[in-house]
C-alpha cells in the first residue's frame, strides 16, 4: 500500500475537513459573543428540521448537483468552465422562451420541451468560449467568467423590454401557463398518504438532477467519448499519439458542461419561479465549483456535497432568524469558511492522515 | 588513521520513502583523486544515494564523512561548503543567460552584480587553462549545444571551489565524441587531484573511466570492486542478480517486399523550423532499419509523420499506397488503419496516461475497435480488462495487475504495456522510438527480443534510438540522420560506432581523421535548438 485507502479519501478526508470548518467557524462565533453549539444545533434544524426546510434544502441541492455536474464534466477535461453562471442565466432564457411560446396543456409535455430549451441555450452559451480555447487558444477560463457577465446583461436587457410583462415596473416575465407547473414533492408525495409542505419549492426538478448525475457517471466513466475527455484531461500531449482530437474533446466536454448549468433553470425558472427573473441563479453556478471539488469531480461526490452544500444556504438562511445576532455576513463568513477547508484545502489534511495511515499500516506490516 | 582519508565516506545510510526502502544501509569510500563509478538499475537507489549526499533529503540513518570528517548535510548549501559539487542529468541552466551569468547565480558576491561578473570572466580563464575548459562566456545557453552546456554545469561546481564532483548520467545526451571529450576533460580533473562519481547505468563508460566501481540493487551496495579486476558481464549480474546476455541473439534477416517506401520527405515545424530534409528510404518486410543520430536532430518528427500527427510534404506508401502527409484526412486513428503500429519516444507523455489504470492504457489509440464497445453507447470495460490482463502475462509485466495505475509501474515495466498494446495489433509496420529509454537491464533484453520476433514474422520494423549499441545490436541496416538529413546508410556488420559518432556530427568523410573540435564544431552549427527536452 502506497496510498490511502479509497474509503478513507472519498469519507474520512471530508468528514475531517467538514469538522475543522466548524470548529474554526465556532470560533469565530465565540468571538462575537455567541453559542457555537446552538449555532450548529439552529443550521442543522434549520436544514433538515421540518419538512418545509427539508423542501427548501433539496431544492437548493437540486441546483449544485447540476452545476457540480456542470463544472465537473469540463473538468475531467481539464477545462476550467468558471461560465456556469452565465449558462445557467442563458439556460433559463431558453427554457422560458419554450414555454412562454406555447400553452402547454401538461408538465409531462412541457418538461422535456423545457429541458431542451434550457440545455440547447446553457451549451450555446458555452459553445463560444469552447471555440475559442480550442481553435484560437483564448483561455477558458477568462472568456467564461466574461460570458457570466454578458448572459447577465442579456437577461436584464431582455427582461426590460421584450420579455417584460406589459404594465409593470419589475424586470420579469409573465407567468408560464398552468399546463408548465412542474410537481412539487407535496404534490409528488400525496398520493402515497406522506404529508410534505405546500410552499417547500423543491419538486421533480430533483430526481432530473439525480437522473443527470448518473448520466454523467455513464458518459464518464462508461463511454468512448468519457475515455476520451478523461485521456485530453489527463495527458494533452498523448492525445495526439492516440488520434484522439482536441478540438471535438474540449467542444464535446463544454457544450455537455454548459448543457447541464443550463438544466439547473428547470429547477428554479421552471419549477420555482414559473416565470423568468432577473439574477435567478444567485451564485448557484460559482458554489458548483465548489460541490464539484469537494465531490472529487465525482457524480456520487457532488450529490453529496450538493446536499450538505444545500444544507448551508437553507441553515443559513434559518440561522439569521433564530440568532438574530449572527447577521447574514456572519453566515457567509461561516459557508464561505466550510467552503474552503472542504474545496480549497483538501490536501492540507489529506496529506497528514495519508501519513498516519501510512505508518499505521507499517506497523501492521511489522 | 596512518593512510589518507576518504573524500567521501558513508557510513550505514538508510532512506526510506513511505513504504518504499531507497537506500538500505549503505557504506562507501571513496578515496580522494579518483574516479569512482556507481551503477545500477533505474531505481536501484543510485539517485536517492547522491539526493542525500548533496542535501537534497535527510537520510534516516547513517552517517557522512568528508575528508574523515564527519559532516552534517542539511542542505545543498552546505554540500557546496564542504566542496561538493553536482552536474544534474537535467541542467539546471537559465537558457537566456549567458555562460558568466549563468555561472555566477547564486554565488553573486553582493547586491551589485558586475564585480562579480568580472571575478566570475577572471577564474573562467584560469579553470579553462587549467582544466581544458574553455567555453565562450559571453554565449547564451540556448545557443550552445548540450556537451557545452555540460561544461557550463561543471564550471559552476568548480567556480564554487568543488573538490568532489557527481555527475549523474553525464553522457546520455551526448554522441559518443562529445562523450569522449568529457572523459577526457575527468581525467584532467582528476589528475588535478579533483574527486569524481560517475553515476551511470552504461557498463561500458564504467570500464573505461572509472577507478573503482560500486553496484547498486534494490536500494542495497551488493559490491565495490576495483575496475580493473573486473569485466562488463560480471557487473551486469551484480546489477540484475542473474546471468544477462548482452548480446542481442538474432539470425540474419530475411527482407520480403517491401512494406513502407518513404521518397523526399520534409517537415517544417509549427515554429517553421525545417525539421527533416529531403529524406528518402524504404523498410521491407522481416527487416529492421535503425536510425540512429543525437536528439533533435529529425528523427521525432520522422516518427510523427509515419505515426500520423506531424504534417509533411514529400510520399509515403505503405503497402503500395500512399498516406495523407497533409493532417487533413489522417491523424492516429487512420495511421492504426492502415496497419501502423506505434511505440512513442516519450513513453509517459504521448505512450500511456500515467493516471490511467493498465487496462484503461490497453485501449489508448485502440479505443475506437468495435471490440471494445459493448453497445453503441458505452465501452466494454470488462473485456478490455481482461484482454489487458493476458497481455500483461504474455509480455511479462510485474505485477500483472490491471488496476494499478500506469505510474506505478516501473520504467520497464511500462514500456511493456505499450509494447504489448502495440505489437499485440500485429501491425505490418511497427514504429518503435528509444525502447530502452529509462529501462533495466532485465527489461531491456526481453523487450528487443520482442523487436526481433516481430521481424521474424515478417514484419518492418522502423526503430529511433540514441544509443548505439541498440541502433547496433537491433539493427539489418542502419541509417544516420543529422540535421533533418539522412547522412549514409551503412550495414550493421560492416561499421563501428566511430563511424557512426561522425556521420552522426554530420561528417561524411568517415575515413581522415578528425579532431574533437571539429565535430564540436560541426555539431554547433546543427540546425536550431533541440527541440525538447531529452
Amino acid at each position: 500500500m502506497n496510498e490511502l485507502p479509497r474509503w478513507a479519501d472519498v469519507v474520512l478526508v471530508p468528514l475531517i475537513n467538514i469538522a475543522l470548518a466548524f470548529i474554526v467557524a465556532g470560533l469565530v462565533v465565540l468571538a462575537i459573543g455567541q453559542n457555537p453549539i446552538d449555532m450548529v444545533y439552529f443550521m442543522v434544524k434549520g436544514a433538515l428540521g421540518s419538512t418545509s426546510s427539508i423542501g427548501y434544502t433539496l431544492y437548493y441541492t437540486t441546483n449544485f448537483i447540476f452545476t457540480g455536474l456542470a463544472f465537473a464534466v469540463a473538468m475531467n477535461a481539464k477545462l476550467f468552465n468558471i461560465g456556469g453562471e452565465g449558462q445557467a442565466a442563458i439556460g433559463g432564457l431558453g427554457a422560458a422562451l419554450v414555454l412562454l411560446a406555447i400553452d402547454w396543456p401538461h408538465w409531462t409535455l412541457a418538461l422535456p420541451a423545457a429541458i431542451i430549451g434550457a440545455s440547447v441555450f446553457g451549451a450555446g452559451w458555452a459553445a463560444i468560449p469552447a471555440y475559442l480555447q480550442a481553435k484560437r487558444g483564448s483561455h477558458i477560463v477568462i472568456t467564461t467568467i466574461m460570458f457570466n457577465f454578458i448572459g447577465a446583461a442579456i437577461l436584464g436587457y431582455l427582461l426590460n423590454g421584450l420579455l417584460k410583462k406589459p404594465g409593470q415596473q419589475v424586470p420579469e416575465s409573465r407567468s408560464f401557463s398552468e399546463g408548465a407547473h412542474l410537481p412539487n414533492f407535496h404534490e409528488m408525495l400525496q398520493p402515497f398518504g406522506i404529508a410534505f409542505n405546500k410552499s417547500a419549492p423543491a419538486n421533480i426538478s430533483f430526481f432530473l438532477a439525480i437522473g443527470a448525475a448518473i448520466l454523467v457517471w455513464l458518459l464518464i466513466w462508461r463511454s468512448r467519448i468519457g475515455y476520451e475527455i478523461r485521456a485530453f484531461g489527463n495527458s494533452p500531449g498523448a492525445t495526439l499519439y492516440a488520434g484522439i482530437s482536441s478540438v471535438r474533446v474540449t467542444i464535446i466536454a463544454m457544450l455537455i458542461s454548459g448543457a447541464l448549468a443550463g438544466m439547473m433553470a428547470i429547477n428554479v425558472v421552471m419549477g420555482e419561479q414559473e416565470r423568468l427573473i432577473k439574477d435567478f441563479v444567485e451564485g448557484a453556478g460559482f458554489m458548483g465549483i465548489a460541490v464539484s471539488l469537494m465531490g472529487r469531480n465525482h457524480p456520487f461526490g457532488i450529490v453529496l456535497a450538493a446536499f450538505l452544500f444545500g444544507m448551508l444556504n437553507q441553515g443559513g438562511f434559518e440561522l439569521m432568524w433564530e440568532m438574530p445576532e449572527i447577521s447574514r455576513e456572519m453566515v457567509l463568513v461561516i459557508q464561505a469558511l466550510i467552503i474552503i477547508f472542504t474545496g480549497a484545502l483538501v490536501n492540507m489534511t489529506r496529506d497528514p492522515i495519508e501519513k498516519i495511515f501510512l505508518r499505521l499500516h507499517k506497523k501492521g506490516a511489522a | 588513521m596512518s593512510e589518507t582519508a576518504p573524500a567521501i565516506e558513508l557510513k550505514g545510510i538508510s532512506k526510506s520513502f513511505g513504504p518504499v526502502q531507497a537506500n538500505k544501509d549503505i557504506s562507501i569510500r571513496v578515496m580522494p583523486g579518483t574516479i569512482h563509478g556507481i551503477i545500477g538499475e533505474n531505481g536501484a537507489g543510485k539517485s536517492t544515494l547522491m539526493s542525500i549526499l548533496y542535501g537534497f533529503y535527510k537520510a534516516d540513518a547513517g552517517e557522512i564523512f568528508i575528508n574523515g570528517k564527519k559532516t552534517e548535510i542539511p542542505d545543498s548549501q552546505s554540500a557546496i561548503a564542504a566542496g561538493i559539487g553536482m552536474v544534474f542529468q537535467h541542467f539546471k541552466l537559465v537558457k537566456v543567460f549567458t555562460v558568466l551569468e549563468n555561472v555566477v547565480l547564486g554565488a553573486e558576491d553582493g547586491e551589485m552584480l558586475t564585480p562579480s561578473l568580472v571575478k566570475a570572466r577572471d577564474e573562467l580563464t584560469n579553470l579553462a587553462q587549467e582544466y581544458g575548459l574553455n567555453v565562450d562566456p559571453d554565449a547564451l545557453i540556448e545557443e550552445i549545444g548540450v556537451g557545452m552546456q555540460q561544461r557550463v554545469e561543471i564550471l559552476k561546481a568548480l567556480y564554487r571551489q568543488a573538490d568532489i564532483l557527481i555527475l549523474d548520467e553525464p553522457t546520455g545526451v551526448l554522441t559518443p565524441a562529445e562523450a569522449d571529450q568529457l572523459f577526457r576533460i575527468l581525467a584532467r580533473l582528476k589528475e588535478e587531484g579533483k574527486t569524481i562519481i560517475l553515476i551511470t547505468h552504461k557498463l561500458r563508460e564504467i570500464m573505461e573511466i572509472t577507478d573503482t566501481v560500486s553496484v547498486m540493487r534494490r536500494g542495497e551496495m551488493t559490491a565495490t570492486v576495483k575496475t580493473a579486476d573486473t569485466n562488463p558481464a560480471e557487473l551486469a549480474e551484480l546489477m540484475v542478480g542473474r546471468k544477462v546476455l548482452l548480446r542481442v541473439d538474432k539470425t540474419p534477416a530475411k527482407p520480403r517486399e517491401t512494406v513502407v517506401e518513404v521518397r523526399g520527405l520534409n517537415v517544417t515545424d509549427s515554429a517553421g523550423v525545417h525539421r527533416v530534409k529531403d529524406v528518402s528510404f524504404e523498410i521491407r518486410g522481416g527487416e529492421i532499419l535503425g536510425i540512429a543520430g543525437v536528439a533533435g536532430n529529425g528523427q521525432s518528427e520522422l516518427l510523427e509523420v509515419l505515426g500520423g500527427y506531424e504534417k509533411a510534404t514529400g510520399e509515403i506508401l505503405i503497402n503500395g499506397q500512399a498516406i495523407d502527409l497533409t493532417g487533413a484526412h489522417s491523424d492516429g486513428q487512420s495511421r492504426r488503419k492502415r496497419g501502423i503500429a506505434h511505440v512513442p519516444e516519450d513513453r509517459q507523455n504521448e505512450g500511456l496516461i500515467m493516471d490511467f489504470q493498465a487496462w484503461e492504457n490497453m485501449a489508448f489509440g485502440y479505443h475506437h475497435d468495435p471490440n471494445y464497445q459493448k453497445n453503441p453507447l458505452l465501452m466494454d470495460n470488462r473485456k478490455i480488462r481482461d484482454e489487458t490482463q493476458a497481455k500483461m502475462e504474455r509480455f511479462d509485466v510485474r505485477p500483472p495487475n490491471p488496476d494499478l495505475m500506469a505510474k506505478s509501474f516501473s520504467g520497464g515495466n511500462q514500456q511493456k504495456i505499450v509494447l504489448a498494446r502495440e505489437i499485440e495489433r500485429n501491425p505490418d509496420l511497427l514504429l518503435v522510438g528509444q525502447p530502452t529509454r529509462g529501462v533495466d537491464i532485465g527489461a531491456i533484453e526481453f523487450i528487443h527480443q520482442r523487436i526481433i520476433e516481430l521481424r521474424d514474422e515478417g514484419k518492418a520494423i522502423l526503430l529511433v534510438s540514441v544509443e548505439l549499441d541498440e541502433i547496433l545490436g537491433l539493427s539489418d541496416r542502419i541509417a544516420v540522420m543529422f540535421d533533418g538529413r539522412i547522412m549514409g546508410e551503412r550495414l550493421p556488420e560492416e561499421t563501428d560506432e566511430k563511424e557512426l559518432g561522425l556521420l552522426m556530427a554530420g561528417i561524411t568523410d568517415t575515413k581522415t581523421d578528425h579532431s574533437v573540435a571539429e565535430v564540436e564544431a560541426q555539431l554547433a552549427n546543427a540546425g536550431g535548438a533541440p527541440r525538447k527536452e531529452v
